[in-house]
C-alpha cells in the first residue's frame, strides 16, 4: 500500500493492522513522532491526517492509505521552520522536549482551525497531550506567541 | 548472565546520592588524554590537594592523571571552538545551556563557540551522576574556575606573544587584546601548535555574579532548534546499520521464578535470536513486529510469591516492618526531651501521615542501543549515571572499564527515575548473542512496573505548642520514604526527628526532591494545625518560628505576592501556606483552593517564591520550578501507584493520571536572585511546597486537614 507522509509517496508492504507510528519511526525513519504511551493518551506521536491531529500510535496504516499524513518533519519548508515552530523557537517552553514534536502538531492543527484560540480553547485543544516535565504554561504562552492573539 | 545482579537489585532511596568517591579510577590515562584533546590548551579541575601534575609534565612514573579527582575539563582547539567536559548529563534540565553560560561568561567567548561533550564515558571525567541538585553548585562551579583558569593563562601566553604586561591584556568574544596598542590574537592563534594541560588555579579570579554578562540572562536552549524539528536523537530514536529490536519476557508478578520456558517456536521465526538464561528470557528480531510475535510465541512457567501486601495495607506493612527507631541516616540529633516539652504545652497535637508510592514516568521511557566491536561494548542509553552503567555493565560481562563505553545522548526526562541501566544490560546481553547491534526500548507498561518508584511512607508527628506559638516538642518519625528535608527549619525546644527504613515490597529508588516532599507534607501540615490551635494565622506563625533568614525571606516574598493578607477570601475558598529548604533552595508556596458544597476541590491559584542563590538562566529557572510545581501537584492530588499481589495495577497512562493542561491552576513564580550568594541547584527543592500549601488551603476552606498524598485521587474529600 502507498502511504503518503509529508508529501512524499512511501509503497509499504505490511499487513494493514500495523500501527502508524511504528512505520514511521522504524520504517521511514520518521523519529520526531515519538512513543510515550502506545493508547492515545499522552499525544507524543501526534501527526496530521488530512489536517486532524490524530495519535499515530492507535492509528493502523489500513486506515490512512491515500490521506495526506503530516509528521513534525514536514513542517520546516526549506529550511524555514513553521511559524509555529518558530513561536516555540523563541519561547523556549520546554525541558526535555519529548513532548515537543506533539505539542508542536496539536498546536499546529488548532491554530490551522482557529487563528485566535482563547485560553480555554487551547486547553481543551492541547489537553491529550502530555507534558511530564510540567512545561505546561509555557506551551500555553508559545502557542498564544503564535496565534494572532499577540 | 547474572541476574540477581542486574535487574533486580533494589537500592536505598538515597543510596546513589551519597557524595561518594568513585571506588575505581576511569581509564583517562595521559596518552589517551592528549590525544583526544590533540593541540590546544587544556585545563582540568583537579582537587587542590591533588594537584599531581603541574603544567604539561606529570610527576615522574605516573602515567595516569588522577582521574577520580578530575571533575571536569575544558578545551580550547586550534580553531578557537571550546570544548566542555563533563559527565553531567542533560534530562532537560537545560544544563547543557546554563554550564555554557558559565564557560562563556567566565573565558569572554560567545556562547555559540562552545561545544558541551556529555556523559560519554570514553570522552569524560568520572561524575558519580546527575543527581540531587549538583550540577549547579558543584560542576558549575568547577566550570567557572576551570575557564578563568584557561582565560588568565591565554593572556599570559599573549603577554609573552607581545612581550608586555598581562594586565594591559584583555579578552573579548575569544579575543586577546592589548588595550594600549589595540593588537589583537584570537584564543586559537595562541593554542596553534601547543599541546598545554593546566590544573585548575584557585588563582584565577572568577566574575562576581553581579558583573556577569552571559549568564545570569536568559539564553535560549544552545540545541534547540533540534528538539522542535524532531530531528534530535533520543536513544529510542537511534538506528545503525544491521540493528535488531530486543524484547524481553517480563514476569507476571514481582518476585516470580521462572520454572520453564519453551522457546522453541520463538527461535523459529527468520532472523531471531533467543537468549535464554536463569530467569532472562529475551528475543531480537530484524523488525519490532516479529520482535512482539517471537516474545508471544514464549510458553513460560512461573513460580509466583504469594502473601504481597496491597496498596491497602501498604502502610501498616511499612510500619511493622521498620527498622527500629535510629536505623535510618539523616536521623537528627535528638534535642532536650520530648516528655517534658508535651507537657509544658497548652494543646498536644498527634496525626499520622501517609505518603503513596509514585512513578516518574518519564515520557521517554528506558532505551537502550548495544553494539560490540572487536571486544568493546558501547550502549547508547538514557541514564543519569553512565559511569554507574558502565561499571554495572562490566561486572556482569566481565569485562575492564575500558572495553565499555556508555554514552547518553540528551535524554526524555529522568527526575531521579533513571538511575539504573536496565534496558542497558538487556540489549547488551541480547547483542552480545546475536552479534548484531540490538535496540531495547521500554514498554510504557514496562517502564511502570519494573523500573522503580518514588517510596511510599508514613509519618507519625506527635507535638506541642504553647498559646504563644512556641513549638515545645516535635517528634517526628518517618517510616521508610527517607530522610530528605527531615530536619525542621523551626526553632523548636525539644525534638526528636528520625528516619526508620522499612522493607519495601517495591523497587523504589530516587525521586525528585527524595522524601522531602514527605517530609515537607507532613511537617507543614502539622504546622498549619498547631497555628489553628493557638489562633495565630498560619504565616505568622511560621515567621514567628522561623529560623533562617532566607527562609523567612521567600515567605514574606510568596505572601505578599500572593496578596495573603490583603486579598479578599470569596465564601468557600480557602488560603494555606507551606515553606520548606532542601539542597540549598528555599520555597515558599501560597495556595488558594475553592471547595463547593459536594466536596469538590478545585486549586484556583499558587504562588511560589524561590531562592537559590545567583540565577545562572532566569527563564529556565522558571521552567524548572514550574515543572517542579506541576509534577508535585500530580502527586499532591491525584497520581498513586496501585498494587496487590505483586502486580502493579494501573500501569498506564489511562489508569495513571499524571498533570494535564486542564489541571494547571493559575501560577505565579517569584524568583529572588541572590547574587552574593553561589548558585544552588533548582531542580528538586521546588516540588516540596505544593503539597502541603494546598493542604492547608483546602483545611482553610472546608476544617478538614487531609493527611495522605495524593489527597484527592476522586476529585473530592473523602
Ligand atoms: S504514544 Fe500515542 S498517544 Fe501516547
Ligand atoms: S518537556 Fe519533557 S515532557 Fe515536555
Amino acid at each position: 500500500m502507498v502511504l503518503i507522509v509529508n508529501g512524499v509517496k512511501h509503497e509499504v508492504s505490511l499487513e494493514p493492522d500495523v500501527e502508524l507510528l511504528s512505520v514511521l519511526r522504524n520504517e521511514l525513519n520518521l523519529t520526531g513522532s515519538k512513543y510515550g504511551c502506545g493508547e492515545g493518551a499522552c499525544g507524543a506521536c501526534t501527526v496530521l491526517i488530512n489536517g486532524t491531529p490524530s495519535r499515530a500510535c492507535i492509528t493502523t496504516i489500513g486506515s490512512v492509505v491515500g490521506k495526506e499524513i503530516t509528521t513534525i518533519e514536514g513542517l520546516e519548508k526549506n529550511g524555514s521552520l513553521h511559524p509555529v515552530q518558530e513561536a516555540f523557537l523563541q519561547s523556549d517552553p520546554f525541558q526535555c522536549s519529548y513532548c515537543a514534536s506533539g505539542m508542536i502538531m496539536s498546536a499546529v492543527a488548532l491554530l490551522n482551525n482557529n487563528p485566535a484560540p482563547t485560553d480555554d480553547a487551547i486547553v481543551t485543544a492541547m489537553n491529550g497531550n502530555i507534558c511530564r516535565c510540567g512545561t505546561y504554561i509555557n506551551i500555553v504562552n508559545a502557542i498564544k506567541l503564535a496565534s494572532n492573539h499577540k | 548472565m547474572d541476574n540477581k545482579h542486574n535487574i533486580r537489585h533494589s537500592f536505598e532511596p538515597d543510596e546513589h546520592e551519597l557524595p561518594q568517591k568513585p571506588a575505581y579510577p576511569s581509564g583517562l590515562d595521559r596518552r589517551k588524554f592528549l590525544k583526544l584533546f590533540g593541540g590546544g590548551l587544556a585545563v582540568a579541575f583537579v582537587l587542590p590537594d591533588m594537584f599531581l601534575f603541574a603544567g604539561e609534565t606529570l610527576p615522574p612514573g605516573s602515567s595516569v592523571l588522577p582521574t577520580n579527582q578530575v571533575g571536569a575539563w575544558i578545551h580550547i582547539g586550534e580553531d578557537g571552538t571550546v570544548s566542555v567536559y563533563t559527565g553531567k548529563v542533560e534530562v532537560g534540565q537545560n544544563i547543557r545551556t546554563s554550564l555554557s553560560q558559565i564557560v562563556a561568561e567566565e573565558l569572554h567567548v560567545p556562547i555559540t563557540s562552545i561545544k558541551m561533550v556529555m556523559g560519554d564515558t570514553d570522552l569524560v571525567p568520572y561524575d558519580a551522576g546527575t543527581f540531587g541538585s549538583r550540577s549547579t553548585p558543584q560542576m558549575g562551579g568547577q566550570l567557572r574556575r576551570a575557564a578563568a583558569t584557561a582565560r588568565l593563562a591565554l593572556i599570559e601566553m599573549a603577554a609573552k606573544t607581545w612581550n608586555v604586561d598581562p594586565k594591559s591584556l584583555k579578552v573579548d568574544e575569544g579575543i586577546v587584546v592589548n588595550t594600549t596598542t589595540n593588537n589583537k590574537i584570537k584564543f586559537g592563534e595562541l593554542t596553534k601548535g601547543q599541546q598545554l594541560l593546566l590544573p585548575i588555579s584557585n588563582e584565577a579570579p572568577v566574575t562576581a555574579a553581579a558583573d556577569w554578562k552571559v549568564a545570569g540572562k536568559t539564553v535560549p536552549k544552545v540545541n534547540g532548534r533540534s528538539f522542535l524539528t524532531g530531528k534530535h536523537e533520543y536513544v529510542s530514536d537511534m538506528k545503525v546499520p544491521g540493528m535488531l529490536y530486543g524484547k524481553i519476557l517480563r514476569a507476571p508478578s514481582y518476585g516470580a521464578k521462572l520454572i520453564e520456558a519453551d522457546v522453541s517456536k520463538a527461535k523459529a521465526f527468520p532472523g531471531v535470536v533467543v537468549v535464554h538464561e536463569g530467569d532472562f528470557v529475551g528475543v531480537a528480531a530484524p523488525d519490532i513486529r516479529t520482535a512482539g510475535k517471537a516474545l508471544h510465541a514464549i510458553k513460560a512457567k512461573w513460580d509466583e510469591t504469594t502473601g504481597q501486601p496491597s496498596n491497602s495495607t501498604i502502610f501498616d506493612y511499612l510500619v511493622k516492618n521498620g527498622s527500629g527507631v535510629g536505623g535510618g541516616r539523616n536521623s537528627g540529633d535528638p534535642k532536650g526531651n520530648i516528655e517534658e516539652g508535651l507537657k509544658t504545652a497548652d494543646h498536644t497535637h498527634t496525626k499520622t501521615y501517609n505518603i503513596s508510592y509514585i512513578a516518574h514516568v518519564p515520557l521517554e521511557p528506558r532505551a537502550a542501543l548495544a553494539q560490540w566491536a572487536g571486544g568493546k561494548l558501547t550502549v547508547w542509553t538514557g541514564t543519569q549515571r553512565p559511569f554507574g552503567v558502565q561499571q554495572d555493565l562490566s561486572e556482569i560481562f566481565k569485562l575492564p572499564k575500558e572495553k565499555v563505553r556508555v554514552i547518553m545522548p540528551d535524554t526524555g526526562s529522568g527526575y531521579g527515575g533513571k538511575h539504573t541501566g536496565e534496558a542497558a544490560i538487556e540489549a547488551a546481553r541480547l547483542s552480545q548473542e546475536a552479534k548484531k547491534p540490538v535496540k531495547v526500548v521500554w514498554t510504557r507498561e514496562e517502564e511502570f512496573t519494573w523500573a522503580y518508584f518514588r517510596p511510599g511512607g508514613l509519618i507519625e508527628v506527635n507535638s506541642g505548642v504553647k498559646n504563644d506559638g512556641t513549638i515545645t516538642a516535635w517528634k517526628f518519625l518517618n517510616y521508610n520514604s527517607g530522610g530528605a528535608a527531615i530536619n525542621t527549619q523551626y526553632k523548636i525546644l525539644n525534638h526528636h526527628i528520625a528516619h526508620i527504613p522499612s522493607n519495601t515490597p517495591l523497587k523504589q529508588g530516587s525521586y525528585r526532591g527524595l522524601a522531602a516532599t514527605a517530609n515537607v507534607f507532613a511537617r507543614e501540615s502539622h504546622i498549619t494545625d498547631l497555628a489553628r490551635l493557638v489562633k495565630m494565622d498560619q504565616l505568622d506563625f511560621r515567621l514567628k518560628n522561623a529560623d533562617d533568614a532566607r527562609l523567612t525571606a521567600v515567605l514574606e516574598t510568596a505572601a505578599k505576592a500572593f496578596g495573603w493578607k490583603t486579598s479578599a477570601k470569596a465564601t468557600g475558598h480557602g488560603y494555606g501556606i507551606a515553606c520548606g529548604l532542601d539542597k540549598g533552595g528555599y520555597v515558599a508556596t501560597c495556595a488558594e483552593v475553592v471547595v463547593n458544597a459536594h466536596k469538590e476541590v478545585k486549586v484556583i491559584r499558587v504562588t511560589q517564591a524561590f531562592e537559590c542563590g545567583a540565577i545562572v538562566n532566569p527563564l529556565h529557572l522558571e521552567s524548572q520550578i514550574m515543572g517542579s510545581m506541576v509534577q508535585g501537584l500530580g502527586g499532591a492530588l491525584f497520581e498513586a501507584i496501585n498494587f496487590a499481589g505483586g502486580k502493579i495495577l494501573n500501569s498506564s497512562l489511562s489508569a495513571y493520571r499524571v498533570p494535564r493542561f486542564s489541571d494547571m491552576p493559575k501560577m505565579q513564580i517569584i524568583t529572588i536572585d541572590r547574587k552574593d550568594l553561589p548558585s544552588a541547584g533548582a531542580g528538586e527543592a521546588a516540588i516540596i511546597g505544593i503539597a502541603p500549601a494546598i493542604r492547608n488551603a483546602i483545611l482553610d476552606a472546608s476544617g478538614v486537614g487531609l493527611s495522605t498524598l495524593p489527597m484527592l485521587p476522586n476529585g473530592v474529600i473523602s
